[in-house]
């Protein structure tokens, strides 16, 4: 203890901060991360749900560890232990809601993120891996919704995780061992219930907070991309920090609290006021428990996975069997991770890009809505139709993009952020 | 430093890479063996698999029109009494069948040989009320010409008795067999059962005291 690191009057900060530096990296992190992290000065409201998906994921975490002490994985006692929540225990309705309507926010804040990717190319070069870890991210998220949602073994929990799991029975030859293997049981049954428990709250939680962390890293990293795709590392001034960019604390925290404290308003008015929404966050067949004998009248997943059932139910049965489907469903997420290298524009952002593209994205991002509902409506009169319509627009989005983004006209870009003073 | 580097060119580089794959490749070897008992553990346990019995069922009480559901294995079965007004139709639809001679579905194979009404006795059809597209279990819908026996679904006038899925629409005949353009690619699975001339039902076995 000779060369004391608390010693007063050192270079770098000392008393406390000083011993902890000297044996971990708390004051380079902050720093590298947070305060000297240089953020272009030019984000607008899109750039807020980066930041509400870390919030949402927290109050995920939060809220799902209490609703562990309370809640018992088995068939017999999963869906008592969801009404003791809501009724005996203290506050239990309020953590429960603040956990089911999370699911919902998650998805509407990932989403809305993944379509600024859209809007200003943040998925190019050199972006893509960052893109493909939030992909993974979306993938294991869609994962732990549908787990969670089997867990109140309600009766839709039962007929949906009857649905998905047998998703993976129309695999040729292996596909019923498969079935099994995943239930645990010729049926979905306690089980597959006390498996998905394990998933739900251990598994796939670390590999999503390992994937988050990844996600971070990689942005921080390359730098973050902008309204107008412009790389701000180019143009550097004498300090070295870029022109156009601003350390992240204290401008981006600040801003971020500002957008974190309007969302918190709209997250709780809806926990407060519509926890089920309708019966679009929470579905009304849900609130009886399940019963292997009877099916609900209509079968539709939460929100949002209907697009994704829409496409599968969008593809009939061929060749005596129904796997094309299902491949399609898969196909739609799995196109996600080559958007990097379908997008051939000279331009990063939509502001310079041409007319083709901004129809393109406004055709797609239409038809994915229009997926949305035709999935949680019943499989007859316009619905199929409309759905097969959209599948192949959201897929020409994707398909036809090396294409229509090569002929596309494109506006030049500017050599620094606009807007700025 | 020169120490050094003369002790790396001594190296036998060669055999280190040799040491080093084949330490990893064991290591892989072991890795993988101890995952099959985390793998296997995903199986059906021994309870699961011995809830699998033979299930008994008594039909002789069952009106005509009227359907039991019974649990085997977990799995909703159908125990229909058909009448004539179905029964009598049951040929003419064979051509708006997937597949009417079940050549691609799943049953015993005395239940194939007894073409259109796919049962061991014509008046009870025994099937698994699981869908083939996604695994729900259909309704009931045993009228025929009765379009709207199903709430908000048009049937058709068409419509000869049979069975609707209300999770993707896919429509099933009084046999079990699905029409074309539906979602479920096959007919219902009809499961090994015996039936006795009074129509004592056992489900799960081909004669009982024999297992399946």
């Amino acid at each position: 203890m000779a060369a004391a690191p608390n010693s007063v009057g050192g270079g770098s900060p000392g008393g406390f901060i000083g011993w902890i530096d000297q044996r971990f990296p708390l004051t380079k992190l902050w720093r590298e991360q947070v305060s000297e992290y240089y953020a272009p000065k030019n984000f607008n409201f899109w750039y807020y749900f980066g930041v509400l998906s870390i919030v949402v994921l927290v109050n995920q975490l939060v809220t799902g560890i209490f609703l562990t002490m309370s809640y018992k994985p088995s068939a017999a006692e999963a869906f008592g232990s969801i009404e003791y929540i809501m009724r005996d225990l203290d506050w239990g309705w309020l953590i429960r809601y603040m956990h089911s309507t999370g699911a919902s926010a998650f998805f509407i804040v990932v989403y809305l993120h993944m379509f600024r990717a859209l809007l200003y190319g943040s998925y190019r070069k050199p972006r893509e891996l960052l893109w493909i870890f939030g992909c993974l991210i979306f993938l294991l998220l869609m994962a732990e919704a549908f787990m969670g949602y089997v867990l109140p073994w309600g009766n839709m929990s039962y007929w949906g995780a009857q649905v998905i799991t047998s998703l993976f029975g129309s695999i040729p030859i292996i596909g019923g061992g498969l079935v099994e293997w995943i239930r645990g049981d010729f049926v979905i049954a306690d089980a597959t219930l006390n498996r998905f428990f394990a998933l739900h709250v251990a598994a796939l939680p670390l590999a999503l907070v390992f994937l988050v962390i990844a996600h971070l890293m990689a942005l921080h990293e390359v730098g973050s991309n902008n309204p107008d795709g412009i790389e701000i590392k180019k143009l550097k001034g004498p300090d070295g920090h870029p022109l156009d960019g601003i350390p992240f604390h204290p401008y981006y925290t600040v801003k971020d609290l500002a957008g974190i404290a309007a969302f918190l308003v709209l997250f709780c008015a809806v926990i407060f006021f519509a926890p089920t929404f309708g019966g679009v966050f929470l579905e009304q067949a849900n609130f009886e428990p399940a019963n292997p004998l009877q099916t609900p009248p209509h079968i539709a997943p939460v929100w949002y996975f209907t697009a994704f059932y829409a496409m599968l139910r969008a593809v009939p049965s061929f060749a005596g069997t129904q796997v094309w489907g299902v491949l399609v469903m898969g196909a739609a997420i799995v196109v996600l991770f080559f958007l990097p290298w379908l997008d051939r524009s000279p331009v990063k952002s939509i502001r310079y890009k041409g007319p083709i593209y901004k129809v393109a994205l406004g055709v797609f991002a239409i038809s994915f809505v229009i997926l949305c509902v035709c999935g949680m409506k019943p499989p007859s009169g316009i619905y199929p139709l409309l759905s097969r319509i959209c599948t192949a627009l959201y897929f020409a989005f994707f398909l036809l993009m090396p294409w229509y983004t090569k002929i596309d006209s494109v506006k030049p870009v500017p050599e620094r952020v606009t807007g700025h003073a | 430093m020169d120490d050094l580097v003369k002790t790396n060119e001594q190296v036998d580089h060669g055999r280190r890479r040799l040491l080093t794959v084949a330490t990893a490749g064991i290591g892989a070897v072991g890795v993988a063996f101890a995952a099959a008992p985390f793998l296997a553990s995903w199986e059906p346990s021994a309870r699961a698999k011995a809830l699998g019995a033979p299930v008994d069922v008594d039909a002789s009480k069952l009106e005509v029109g009227q359907m039991l559901k019974v649990v085997w294995r977990g799995q909703p079965v159908y125990v229909v009494h058909r009448g004539p007004d179905v029964l009598g139709g049951i040929a003419d639809h064979e051509g708006e069948l997937a597949d009417p001679k079940s050549e691609d579905s799943l049953q015993p194979a005395y239940i194939k040989a007894s073409g259109d009404a796919r049962a061991r006795n014509p008046e009870y059809w025994i099937g698994l009320a699981v869908c083939t597209h996604l695994g729900c279990s259909p309704l009931g819908a045993f009228e025929p010409h009765n379009a709207s026996q199903v709430a908000g679904v048009d049937l058709g006038a068409s419509w000869p008795g049979g069975f609707y899925c209300p999770c993707h629409g896919s429509r099933y005949d009084i046999s079990g067999r699905v029409f074309k353009g539906q979602p479920a690619p096959k007919n219902l699975t009809v499961p090994a059962y015996a039936i006795t001339a009074d129509a004592k039902i056992t489900i799960g076995v081909d004669e009982v005291g024999k297992a399946a």
